[in-house]
């Protein structure tokens, strides 16, 4: 097949009516394409917006109704409550669990990710036991929430699990937390700055276990009442929250000869997704959750960035790139990563990729203050900046960043500590 | 053509009608360094990228005062050296960088709640008719003189808490002081005189009305700030004088600019003053594209700490940069058709008020002022036309506007 895409494109279907579908829909429709779009997706929902679930949803201060703001001229088909099951690249079609059958000129996959189940499938389907990844297991896990709860036991390091332990402490809770492997939040911040967090879980009276797994959850009558501890310790506790990660929404594209496996669906900086051979389809593109591509600010390395941010980004590229003809020129998906969380008071951001830095510098604030930005450092270049409820000089150091500038990149500055290089 | 020297034509004021195409030029290098060693920025990225950047402080020291022996020794070695110290340190916080910004602005954010703000809309819709009432029987009015000018400062003083009989003194003293905040009239000598006589009266006239807002409270911004609350400290008196002038200043030439342009853009366009008459619903609409298409506030100067790399160039340590706020608001990359004036245009994010650290404070007063204003002059001035199109401008380049308006109509209709 050629790299080229067939002439202008009539019809557009997008799998996967979340975030990322929806931008790419807009963008269509911004970028001028006049032609029919379908959205499909498995959720009975009309999109909406998940950050949210895990913070002012699951406190109870907004609703769970937390659809996407949509444009009145979109003028789009919507196909909810209906997954797609198959991809056939040379007929270029998509089936439809309802025994339907579409036809593209142009396909955006954007099924993203959910939860990844507790490994246990017995454990898994005990009442009492949650995920956290849709509207209806915010809606959910937030009734039982109200009810009261003696205990919750979190399953999992990462920001989802640290912010459900910081509503449950919200909603004066006893709470849990089980860490396995490290500090909290250790993938995205290190674990300076991941135990600096674990430090203030703990103030705000949550149980922070760290190196600790559950041997078994035990239960009555199908009904959770606690779990067994490796180290033999039991820990009465009526709901258990398993934030364990996520599992790509790939399975689908099974048979249809693309790149896709537990690591996402492997496509080219340019949103185009690839076949097991390497080859560009031209007529088939990714974003969101589910999308991984060469990252200019990681050295080209292969990522998929689960994030907001770049599901919108990442989005509007794909749907630029989908109706450039063979002259125009492709836009490049060059966003930094970005990523936020509130937890226990605090707003945690976060640009560019932590991952593998060898030197942390706090460049404004303290440690000590809980205000701070912090640089992080690898290879003598800087890779990423984190900030805890001091985000306004970030966008500075999301530029130093993006130029690949030395570490530091900024001294001298405006309220400005001594410099210090230490481990991150 | 180099664009070296189009910032002085900027400040010249020949071009003050007018500076939008020497804006155009600038933009071709975004950032450029002029002949003088200051670095202007002109483009939309490149502008509000530096608003949030660590490496550009606002603190802007005066020059230590010009050494003149008076023959009194203790004035002399003891009295202004002191003075000065104290001024220097006590600089508003619009002249100062983080953490003593942040404090200071923090205080203000407090006390200028929303709540306070939305409660001026009544009392400025009263007092837009009063002077609009002052029209009737006159076939011309200055708008500047006769409207935009009396309105900021009766509302600040409100909001402040200044009793009326001492607003016209206000009204004087902001006038002068508004030069102290024009950064290219700062320099001439007499100015700098006039302002340290106009603030020596200025702060010995707070520091009697603070007295008497701790003695006797009232529900207004000084009572608030003088003092403070069980979470918040008091600001000190100096720090509280400076506020209290940087209230005033910052809110009274910009307004009276922004209403100003405003009739004059309108009445230009008076498709878009018809508009407004049938539907006083979209006012919120025209002040913001008001703010992007003239801005009252043309540009802000910074002072770069540290080498800053930024669109191909570096700017040195010590140099001073200038953030044309005006021209990243006409960046084609940013508005599509940017010198057309489109009050439906979608994504209006302008520079109007800044942005970063500095945001204006007085935003949400500021657009109901102007609402208010627009609002009531669209309704009750019958046929208005320009007299002298373009006016004369005063001379400050950054706080730019009209120094009259001539208007001419053909009576007033009732309120
Ligand atoms: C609780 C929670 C809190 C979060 N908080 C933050 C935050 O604070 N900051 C941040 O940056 N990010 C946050 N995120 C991440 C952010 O929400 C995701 O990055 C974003 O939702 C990704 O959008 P997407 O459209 O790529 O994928 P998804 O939102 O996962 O959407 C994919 C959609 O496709 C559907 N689908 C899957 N397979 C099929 C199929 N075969 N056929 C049809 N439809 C299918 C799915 O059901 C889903 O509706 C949070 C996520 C969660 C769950
Ligand atoms: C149309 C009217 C106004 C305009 C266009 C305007 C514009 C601006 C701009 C551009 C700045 C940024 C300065 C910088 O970055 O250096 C600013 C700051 C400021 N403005 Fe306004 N302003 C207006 C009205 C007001 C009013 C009514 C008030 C208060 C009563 C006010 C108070 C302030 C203050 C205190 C600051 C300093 C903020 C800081 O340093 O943190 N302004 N304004």
């Amino acid at each position: 097949m050629s790299e080229t895409p067939s002439g202008a494109p009539e019809r557009i279907v997008v799998v996967g009516a979340s975030l990322a579908g929806l931008s790419a829909a807009q963008a269509l429709r911004t970028e001028g394409f006049a032609g029919s779009l379908t959205l499909v997706g498995d959720e009975r929902h009309a999109p909406y917006d998940r950050p949210p679930l895990s913070k002012q949803v699951l406190r109870g201060l907004f609703s769970p109704d937390t659809t996407l703001p949509r444009h009145p001229d979109l003028n789009a088909e919507f196909r909810l409550g209906t997954p797609a099951n198959r991809l056939d690249l040379d007929a270029r079609t998509v089936s439809l669990g309802d025994g339907t059958t579409l036809p593209y000129d142009r396909l955006l996959i954007a099924t993203g990710t959910r939860a990844r189940p507790w490994p246990k499938s017995d454990e898994a389907t005990l009442d009492g036991v949650f995920t956290l990844r849709t509207r209806d297991d915010a809606e959910k896990l937030s009734a039982r929430l109200k009810a009261g709860p003696r205990r919750v036991v979190l399953v999992g390091g990462g920001f989802i699990g640290f912010e459900v332990a910081s509503t449950c402490r919200d909603l004066d809770i006893p709470v849990t937390v089980l860490v396995r492997d490290g500090q909290p939040l250790e993938a995205a911040l290190g674990p300076r700055l991941g135990g600096l967090v674990g430090e203030i879980a703990i103030e705000r009276g949550v149980d922070l276990r760290l190196g600790a797994e559950i041997e078994q959850m035990d239960s009555e009558g199908g009904r959770l009442t606690g779990v067994t501890l490796k180290d033999g310790e039991r820990i009465e506790a009526d709901i258990v929250v398993a934030a364990i990660g996520t599992v790509r929404n790939v399975e689908w594209l099974e048979g249809s000869g693309l790149a896709a496996d537990e690591g996402g669906v492997l496509c080219d900086g340019y949103c185009r997704v690839l076949r097991t051979n390497g080859d560009i389809v031209p007529d088939v593109f990714a974003a969101g959750d589910v999308a991984r591509w060469p990252n200019p600010h990681q050295d080209e390395a292969l990522v998929a960035v689960e994030h907001w941010g770049n599901a919108c980004a990442q989005a509007k590229a794909a749907a630029r790139n989908m109706l450039a003809g063979p002259a125009a020129g492709l836009t490049r998906h060059d966003h930094l990563p970005d990523f936020w969380s509130q937890q226990f008071g605090l707003t945690i951001k976060l640009v560019g990729l932590a991952d593998g830095a060898d030197s942390l510098s706090i460049v404004h604030g303290s440690l000590e203050a809980r205000r701070f930005v912090a640089l992080y450092g690898k290879d003598g270049r800087t890779v990423a900046a984190a900030s805890i409820d001091s985000a306004r000089w970030l966008p500075a150091y999301a530029a130093a960043i993006r130029e690949r500038a030395p570490f530091p990149p900024i001294t001298d500055a405006v309220d400005q500590p001594r410099l210090r290089i230490e481990e991150p | 053509m180099s664009c070296t020297t189009l910032f002085e034509q900027v400040l010249d004021p020949d071009n003050r009608a007018n500076p939008y195409g020497l804006f155009a030029e600038l933009r071709r290098q975004p950032v450029c360094r002029q002949e003088d060693g200051t670095y202007v920025v002109s483009t939309h990225a490149e502008i509000a990228r530096l608003v949030s950047d660590p490496r550009i402080s606002s603190e802007d020291l005066p020059d230590p005062q010009k050494f003149r022996w008076t023959g009194h020794p203790i004035t002399d070695l003891f009295v202004r050296p002191i003075r000065a110290e104290i001024r220097r340190r006590h600089q508003p916080f619009i002249f100062r960088d983080p953490p003593d910004h942040d404090r200071l602005r923090g205080l203000v954010m407090r006390a200028f709640s929303p709540e306070r703000v939305r409660r001026m809309r009544e009392e400025t819709e009263e007092l837009t008719n009063e002077l609009i009432e002052k029209f009737a029987g006159k076939a011309r009015i200055d708008l500047v003189d006769d409207f935009s000018y009396p309105l900021p400062v009766t509302v600040i003083c409100k909001l402040l808490g200044v009793p009326p009989e001492d607003e016209p003194q206000f009204q004087g003293w902001a006038t002068q002081l508004a030069t102290a905040l024009e950064p290219n009239q700062r320099g001439d000598e007499e100015t700098q005189a006039k302002n340290e006589q106009c603030f020596t009266e200025i702060s010995e006239f707070l520091r009697d009305l603070i007295a008497k807002k701790r003695k006797e409270p009232q529900d207004d911004i000084l009572t608030d700030l003088a003092n403070g609350d069980d979470d918040t400290e008091r600001m000190n008196d100096f720090d509280l004088i400076a506020t209290a002038v940087l209230l005033l200043v910052a809110g009274h030439e910009t307004t009276v600019n922004l209403i100003t342009n405003s009739v004059l853009t309108l009445l230009r366009f008076p498709e878009h003053w018809q508009r407004l008459r049938d539907d006083p619903a979209i006012a919120p609409r025209l002040i913001e594209e008001m703010l992007r298409y003239e801005p009252p506030v043309q540009y802000r100067t910074r002072l770069a700490i540290a080498d800053i790399p930024i669109a191909g160039v570096t700017i040195p340590k010590d140099a001073p940069v200038v953030l044309l706020l005006a021209s990243g608001n006409r960046d084609p990359d940013r508005f599509p058709d940017p010198d057309r004036f489109d009050p439906d245009r979608p994504d209006n994010r302008h520079l109007g008020f800044g942005g970063g650290l500095h945001y204006c404070v007085g935003a949400p007063l500021a657009r109901i002022e102007a609402e208010v204003a627009l609002v009531a002059l669209a309704k009750r001035l019958q046929n208005p036309r320009l007299v002298e199109d373009p006016p004369p401008y005063r001379p400050g380049a950054s706080l730019r506007g009209p120094r009259h308006l001539c208007l001419a109509f053909d009576g007033i209709a009732g309120a």
